[in-house]
């Protein structure tokens, strides 16, 4: 029984998806062999080796995985997988987009979005947007899994002595071509890991005012989110999304500016240790997860917010 | 001329609050509402969409599950679509049984889109396109929320956990759809007098030679824990100060 972990990197740095999942995977053998095909980062392969619990590093290189798809990545995977009775990804638009292709491939049921792991065949995962658990207990002598990287903790990067192996291969679809990524920059921490995650919505009325957001999210160091609507509306881009078709946060502080807290919202946001909701609709379900709330004109309250804030970070110097 | 397949899921209503039934063994269906998956009718729009700018002459919706998936196959036919395909499967079929038949039907019409949501929203799967994109070794565009044709290339923007990432994949080719792709039509009551008189074919899944036997047990379904109920705050400083030294987390 062999467990291997497929790295998300981008070539310089490794994802912190790549971290949780590495955990989830030593939850079920304690030895863990991981896949890196990327292009000119054999460094990254080193790093990965020295983390603990890592027997043994993969690592292909090709021009190929510079910018892979899908069905390369899949080519790639499926190339070593007989090797191995438990693959694992994190459940994020990276794992989701090949994991489900080599458990077609496989002829084997994926297992999708994993929170907890309660033994090596049994698992559980939210259904419904997080309003259910479902456990499943998988019977299939292969298990193809993806793991929600906010309910692992990142591996520790040090006390591995993992080997590492490098191969060839150079299969590739030439079907499909890669032209571009439009990333947001930000010098703010990053969605997904963030300790403090501040959101708007539609509340926010206008890309003019989300600005806003940002002055509290620099005086906290939090980094930003919003609701889908706000995104529709174009305040944001759509890497800020949070929800059931966005990201997953769980920061130990998470503040909703303007967000009504439709279930698709809470889905990607009600397990952070601390919830604070500011509207000025009283019945707004928000405020049924918050720990905090304060029914007020967001208009009124941020800036005596950015205020406050000033005044503590004055006190703490 | 092409023809288009989407492949659309009957669901619970996503303004339902759904109830986990006490006994564990799921979620309560029984007298709730029921619509079509959200993003598969993006999926739908989307077809509808190209068949109108003259790229397409049929669209097909395809539905598999219990009887009563011929409803949602309506909707999609009182939006615009041209025909149904219905297959009869038992309720919660894996993903890759649905990929299997959904190929058994690809071999039979022969389409060169075909379009389905990017993942149901009652078990959060997101499998089904990139499993049948597999199998049938098309090209996949999944998470799309803009698509251009040219010729036989399809230029698709795909939703990442990063931004936006553009791909061009060739036909034939599936496309995985995010709700931001185009803004669903709503059918007109022509139109679903309309849909009344289209054909529907039916089918089942013993018909296409694909054991729909799940892989994986359910052994529970539960309710998640509810948080504790919070408290309301007065004003902002009362806030802050609540933040600081209650939670301790700024
Ligand atoms: C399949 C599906 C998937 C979805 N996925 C997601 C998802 O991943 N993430 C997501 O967020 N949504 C998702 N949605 C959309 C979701 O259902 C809601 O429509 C959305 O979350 C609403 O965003 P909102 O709270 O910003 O807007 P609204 O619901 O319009 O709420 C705006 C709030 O702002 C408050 N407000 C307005 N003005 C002020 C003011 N001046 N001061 C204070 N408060 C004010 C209002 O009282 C209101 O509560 C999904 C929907 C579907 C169907």
């Amino acid at each position: 029984m062999s467990v291997l972990v497929i790295a998300e990197h981008n070539n310089t740095e490794i994802k912190s998806s790549t971290l949780s999942t590495i955990t989830a995977a030593s939850q079920i053998k304690k030895e863990v062999d991981v896949l890196v095909m990327g292009y000119k980062c054999e460094i990254l392969a080193k790093e990965i080796s020295n983390y603990e619990n890592i027997r043994k590093v993969i690592y292909i290189d090709n021009k190929i995985y510079e910018n892979p798809v899908a069905e390369n990545i899949t080519l790639a995977i499926l190339n070593i997988s007989s090797n191995y009775s438990y693959i694992l990804a994190p459940a994020n638009t990276f794992g989701k987009n090949f994991m489900p292709r080599v458990a077609a491939k496989s002829d084997v049921s994926q297992i999708s979005d994993v929170i907890k792991i309660e033994k090596e065949d049994t698992f559980i995962r939210p259904i419904y947007a997080g309003n259910a658990l479902a456990t499943v207990q998988s019977i299939e002598n292969k298990k193809i899994i993806t793991i929600r990287p906010t309910s692992f903790e990142p591996v520790i990067k040090e006390g591995g002595k993992g080997e590492i192996e490098e191969i060839n291969f150079e299969e590739s679809s030439k079907l499909v071509n890669f032209i571009n990524r439009e990333e947001s920059k930000s010098e703010r921490p990053e969605l997904g890991t963030a300790r403090i995650v501040i959101s708007g919505g539609r509340g926010l009325q206008s890309a003019e005012n989300f600005k806003m957001i940002n002055e509290i999210a620099d005086k906290l160091n939090a980094a930003i989110g919003a609701s889908r609507a706000a995104v529709d509306a174009g305040y944001v881009s759509n890497d800020y999304q949070v929800g059931q078709t966005g990201k997953v946060v769980v920061p130990e502080l998470y503040i909703a500016i303007g967000i009504s807290g439709a279930i698709q919202h809470l889905a990607g946001m009600k397990e952070s240790k601390i919830i604070v909701a500011i509207n000025k609709d009283e019945e707004a379900p928000i405020f049924n997860v918050a720990d905090y709330g304060l029914q007020a004109d967001l208009f009124e309250a941020l800036p005596e917010l950015s205020l406050e804030l000033d005044k503590l970070n004055t006190i703490n110097k | 001329m092409m023809k288009i397949l989407v492949a659309v899921k009957r669901v619970i209503d996503y303004n339902v609050q759904i109830r986990v039934k006490s006994d564990g063994s799921g979620v309560e269906t029984e007298n709730v509402k029921m619509s079509m998956n959200p993003p598969d009718e993006n999926a739908v729009e989307e077809a509808l969409r190209i068949k109108e700018s003259g790229k397409a002459e049929e669209v097909i919706v395809l539905s598999i599950g219990n009887e009563k998936s011929q409803e949602t196959i309506r909707t999609g036919l009182a939006m615009g679509a041209d025909k149904g395909i219905f297959v009869k499967a038992n309720d919660n079929c894996e993903p890759l049984s649905i990929a299997k038949i959904m190929k058994k039907i690809i071999e039979k019409e022969k389409p060169q889109i075909v379009l389905m949501g990017k993942q149901a929203i009652d078990d959060d799967c997101n499998q089904t396109g990139q499993m049948l994109s597999a199998l049938v070794e098309w090209p996949q565009a999944t998470f799309a929320s803009k698509l251009e044709i040219k010729d036989s290339t399809l230029f698709v923007t795909r939703e990442i956990d990063e931004g936006l990432e553009k791909i061009e994949i060739n036909l034939p080719a599936v496309i995985t759809c995010d709700l931001r792709l185009n803004e669903p039509r709503y059918a007109s009551l022509p139109n679903i007098m309309k849909a009344k008189k289209k054909p529907i074919e039916t089918l089942s899944a013993e018909d296409l030679e694909i054991d729909t036997s799940p892989r994986i047990k359910l052994i529970k379904v539960e309710e998640p824990s509810k948080r504790k109920k919070g408290i309301m705050v007065n004003n902002v400083s009362e806030l802050v100060q609540k933040l600081k030294h209650e939670a301790k987390v700024i």
